[in-house]
């Protein structure tokens, strides 16, 4: 198991709430390659759910989180794209991964990936996170798969003012992802 | 005709069904969807032109924003 693991390459698409509490759960467990892309830098707002700390305000969130991962398992080799993404990125910059996960914020983006991936790129899994936002309603969390398509979430309910995306539900949904990796990668008996 | 919506059999009163009727018909609201059928990806300008037929597979995988 542990061999298997090492030799994988996981992407994360998106370093917030989602992608950086996914990218150190398979950090945890020994995934020996992660590629990691995201454009934006850590506000004090994210760490309310973001696997961030303090003292890392202001920096790169791919930077703040190879040096998260790095202080977990040295270990690890860990790849950072600080960009926004479009369809030809994701093809270049993911195209090796055994699994990708989709850790975006915007739904717009959401289908912008999944579009991609089973388009230009079908054989690579694709996990999504979609409906994290508030709190409570474990119950309605769960994971659908189409093929070589898996989403996690509540595919329902969206970020608003009232109904912020919070630590427990965001890193639930990122841990069910990090799940789905996981059985993707070593299969489904124990 | 007889598809199958989500793993979920579902009988309907009509030979076919463009994507756009099916949500409608299934007050399918939101704004962004990932539509398969059988296995293939329909992409948003095809919603009026790809029609479902009796014995479809029909996957839709709903997107809202949070992450």
């Amino acid at each position: 198991m542990a061999d298997r693991l090492k030799s994988s390459t996981v992407g994360i698409a998106g370093c917030g709430g989602l992608g950086s509490n996914c990218a150190v759960a398979l950090a945890r467990v020994g995934v020996g390659h992660l590629i990691l892309a995201d454009f934006d830098v850590v506000e004090q707002s994210n760490l309310n759910r973001q696997y961030y700390f303090l003292d890392q305000v202001g920096q790169l969130k791919v930077l703040a989180l190879k040096n998260n991962i790095l202080r977990i398992n040295p270990r690890i080799r860990t790849d950072t794209f600080p960009e926004r993404l479009t369809p030809d990125r994701i093809v270049v910059i993911f195209g090796q991964c055994n699994v990708l996960v989709e850790a975006f914020d915007l739904k717009e983006m959401k289908l912008m990936i999944a579009e991609t991936v089973m388009e230009r790129i079908p054989g690579i899994p694709l996990v999504l996170g979609s409906g994290v936002a508030g709190w409570g309603k474990n119950e309605l969390l769960a994971t659908h798969r189409s093929d070589n398509l898996y989403i996690c979430g509540d595919e329902t309910t969206e970020t608003s003012e009232e109904v912020p995306p919070l630590a427990p539900r965001v890193g639930i949904v990122a841990n069910m992802q990090a799940n789905v990796v996981l059985e993707l990668l070593l299969g489904t008996e124990w | 005709m007889r598809i199958t919506l989500n793993t979920i059999p579902e009988e309907i009163d009509a030979e076919a069904l463009t994507i756009r009727e099916l949500l409608a018909y299934k007050n399918f609201t939101f704004r962004l969807l990932v539509i398969k059928v059988n296995g293939k990806l329909v992409r948003r300008e095809d919603y009026d032109t790809v029609t479902v037929r009796d014995r479809d597979q029909v996957t839709v995988m709903h997107l809202v924003s949070g992450g």
